[in-house]
């Protein structure tokens, strides 16, 4: 092992020797991270010189700083140096060889959510020879987009394609030192998607990673880069209800949304990662970056996000309203359950005159779930006029579960108007017991009661992702009375 | 005959205080029996223990429901088997339209009868069928449950559960409580319309008037978790009459409520 080691070691710095260029046998790095992997990373990506500068940077910045404390969540200390920051696209032989190899636990999770069985081979890492359905789906996709004028491709196609844009935008919604998983991510990132939408144009169809199967191994540290030019629309769906099996245990994506005038980007998520067992054992720990930057006047970002995954949730999808009168507007439910904690939120940074922000948050708690909404208004002097209205509900499920709002206001113009409401209501016995008086479950009528209470997200919803959302609530829910 | 419901010796308790103190009630099919009794007396604690409401412990004694156990089932399948209880004080339930708790309702039972559950037509032209003669708006249906409806609505509403899920039994816990006059007609309509042969009723009021329309083969006056005493719809004039003072607590019911 040691000698291994030593051995790739050795190969690094030859390589780095030689001008990082190609023959390097091994398809992954040993854990821990150096400037040497992070040119190893850019160099098999075959990156222009500005990635690898901006890269170098980011991890420069990241050595400077420390993981944040401040948000209510625990979990034991990560090793950033146990991770491996990068692997050739995985071998699927590593994977379970049939779904008879799959924790049948998770299996049962997709029948119940109704996932066609070569997906459910897909989703979880079985080896499938016959690449399933949605490539040629993928690729009609691309030329109808194509005909527009419309980028959709994988972050790695979009820097040798279109390296341009991606020097123009990347990182000027999300800097490089932003937060400590920002930079980490800005360093090592491997993949992701990227999405152009030109001027004028409305993109025809909803964009969904679900369709680019290129993206389906990006990783750990995901990078999403979409930029809407003036006018243009486009609605965006990440994610997928089923969960992934998934052995990286810290995921620290960033999302840039970038609208010009008059565009607007809807960006919706429901995110169903592993959340672990019932005591909270092998989930995922999600701590994600998402700045959506209203940079041109009239220009709109809505955020719509369903969480019920991952053991830890870290996540503030924010909208910084630069153009005068754009909106931001953020719609969330966020689910916990057994022993998940989730820590969300939003920031809405108003700069330019008559801006108008909403925040919709819906955090449901259940069995020893603990949810907090941490959430930013910013009103700077020069955003005249500007106007926020703030609904947070938390939903109890039983009485062991916990739910924590921390609303942070800053007005800095007295023509700002903004408005706070808030509430916290438990599922009553009460009400429980009426529905199953009616011939209803405990369980169907918490789900119902669930839904009920995050309607007014679900309605943000492309209307098959609200379904599946609804379905997956239940399953989310499942165990959490009796 | 089997009687649609035997209490023999029936007491419960919450938080170790007893509440009902011993109840004896058998309800045969076509029968409309109407409890009264002061307030706190146990009414609506005996509904509720009928119903498998978990808050009570049943102490004693049983309860056959077309002959099998009920004590031992859980609320939702009493209720798939006929069981209905409208509720003297209705929750409300934020974002529910109260069309899609009735679907849901209505297709619980019909799954445990195995029918086929009824398709989104079939299933607006029978509750609009029911809505109107429960003289009940259309955009009621679409509404939250209960949420923001005014008492009287809440009311016609638990008997528009009640007309659409056509139930053996039904507990109606003070269905009239709070109705102006021309609503308790409407509500008394509607509970008529539900009396049929195989049908069984228990009404809980504290007043003559609905008694009036739903006319009731028998009346019991239950007093601190008892049945104190048993008749015909005489007692409940006499009740009027006289308020419950005159009944002595102390003696225990007649044989009528046998
Ligand atoms: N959950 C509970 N916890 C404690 N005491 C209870 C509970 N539910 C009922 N009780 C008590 O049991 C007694 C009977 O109550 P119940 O509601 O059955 O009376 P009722 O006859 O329906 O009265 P009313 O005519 O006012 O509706 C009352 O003393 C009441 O306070
Ligand atoms: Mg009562």
């Amino acid at each position: 092992m040691d000698t291994d080691t030593a051995r790739i070691d050795e190969l690094i710095s030859r390589e780095y020797a030689h001008g990082f260029v190609t023959d390097i046998e091994a398809d992954s790095v040993p854990p821990g991270l150096s400037e040497d992997v992070i040119r190893l990373i850019s160099a098999k990506k075959n990156e222009p010189p500005f990635m690898l500068e901006w890269r170098l940077d980011a991890y420069r910045h990241w050595l400077t700083m420390r993981e944040p404390d401040w948000s209510s969540i625990g979990h034991p200390p990560i090793d950033y140096q146990d991770i491996v920051y990068y692997s050739a696209p995985k071998a699927k032989k590593e994977g379970p060889k049939s779904l008879d190899e799959v924790d049948p636990e998770l299996l049962r999770v997709y029948e119940k959510l109704g996932v066609p069985l070569k997906e459910r081979e897909a989703l979880a890492g079985v080896a499938v020879d016959a690449v399933f359905d949605s490539v040629s789906v993928g690729t009609t996709f691309k030329t109808r987009l194509a005909e527009l004028g419309i980028i959709f491709c994988s972050f790695s196609e979009a820097v040798q394609e279109h390296p341009e844009l991606v020097r123009q935008y990347l990182g000027s919604v999300v800097p490089r030192g932003d937060n400590f998983f920002a930079a980490l991510n800005s360093a090592v990132f491997t993949d992701g998607s990227f999405c152009y939408i030109p001027k004028g144009v409305r993109c025809p169809m909803e964009l969904s990673t679900y369709f680019r199967i290129n993206a389906k191994d990006s990783g750990q540290f995901e990078r999403t880069l979409i930029i809407a030019d003036e006018g243009a629309y486009v609605s965006y769906l990440e994610g997928c209800t089923a969960p992934m099996r998934d052995e990286n245990q810290l995921h620290a994506a960033v999302v840039e949304l970038v609208a010009l005038e008059c565009a607007h980007i809807k960006y919706s998520t429901v995110q169903n990662w592993y959340p672990g067992d019932r005591d909270g054992k092998g989930g995922i720990y999600n701590f994600v970056t998402k700045r959506g930057d209203c940079r041109g006047a009239h220009s709109h970002i809505a955020w719509t996000q369903v969480e019920t995954g991952s053991a830890i949730t870290w996540k503030y999808p924010s909208c910084i309203l630069r153009g005068d009168h754009s909106v931001g507007t953020f719609h969330s439910v966020a689910l916990t359950n057994h022993r998940q904690q989730a820590d969300t939120g939003t920031k809405m940074i108003h700069i330019g005159r008559d801006t108008k922000s909403t925040i919709v948050s819906k955090g449901i708690s259940a069995g020893r779930g603990s949810n907090a909404y941490r959430g930013l208004v910013k009103v700077l002097k020069t955003a005249e006029g500007a106007r926020n209205y703030t609904q947070c509900d938390s939903l109890l499920v039983g009485d062991r579960c916990a739910a924590h709002t921390f609303p942070y206001i800053e007005v800095r113009n007295p023509t700002a108007k903004v408005e706070h409401e808030a509430s916290t209501s438990r599922i009553g016995e009460e009400q429980l017991f009426y529905c199953r008086q009616r011939g209803l479950s405990a369980e169907d009528a918490v789900s119902m009661i669930v839904s009920g209470f995050c309607k007014e997200v679900f309605k943000e919803l492309p209307m098959e992702f609200a379904v599946e959302a609804q379905k997956l609530l239940g399953v989310s829910l499942e165990g959490s009375v009796g | 005959m089997q009687p649609i419901l035997e209490i023999r010796g029936l007491e419960a308790s919450v938080d170790d205080k007893p509440i009902l103190r011993g109840i004896d009630l058998t309800v045969n099919p076509g029968e409309i029996h109407a409890i009264m009794g002061p307030n706190g007396s146990g009414k609506s604690t005996l509904a509720q223990v009928l119903a498998g409401r978990e808050t009570f412990t049943v102490t004693a004694g049983h309860v056959r429901y077309l002959g099998a156990d009920l004590l031992a089932r859980a609320p939702e399948e009493r209720a798939r088997d006929g069981v209905f209880l409208a509720f003297q004080y209705p929750v409300e339930i934020a974002g529910v339209s109260n069309v899609y708790l009735l679907k849901a309702a209505l297709n619980a039972a019909r799954r445990h009868r195995g029918e086929p559950e009824l398709d989104a037509m079939d299933f607006l032209a029978l509750v609009r069928s029911k809505l109107k003669s429960m003289e009940m708006p259309d955009d009621l249906l679409y509404r939250s449950v209960n949420e923001g409806f005014s008492g009287g609505e809440k009311k016609r509403n638990e008997i528009l559960q009640m007309a659409l899920l056509e139930p053996r039994l039904a507990i109606l816990d003070e269905a009239d409580s709070g109705l102006d006059i021309d609503a308790l007609q409407v509500v008394a309509r509607g509970i008529n319309a539900l009396r049929a042969p195989e049908r069984a009723m228990i009404v809980v009021t504290h007043y003559q008037r609905l008694l009036d329309y739903v006319v009731p083969d028998y009346v019991h006056v239950l007093s601190q978790g008892r049945i104190v005493r048993s008749g015909g719809k005489e007692l409940a004039f006499e009740l009027e009459a006289r308020g419950y003072g005159w009944i002595d607590d102390a003696v225990p019911a007649a044989a009528g409520a046998r």
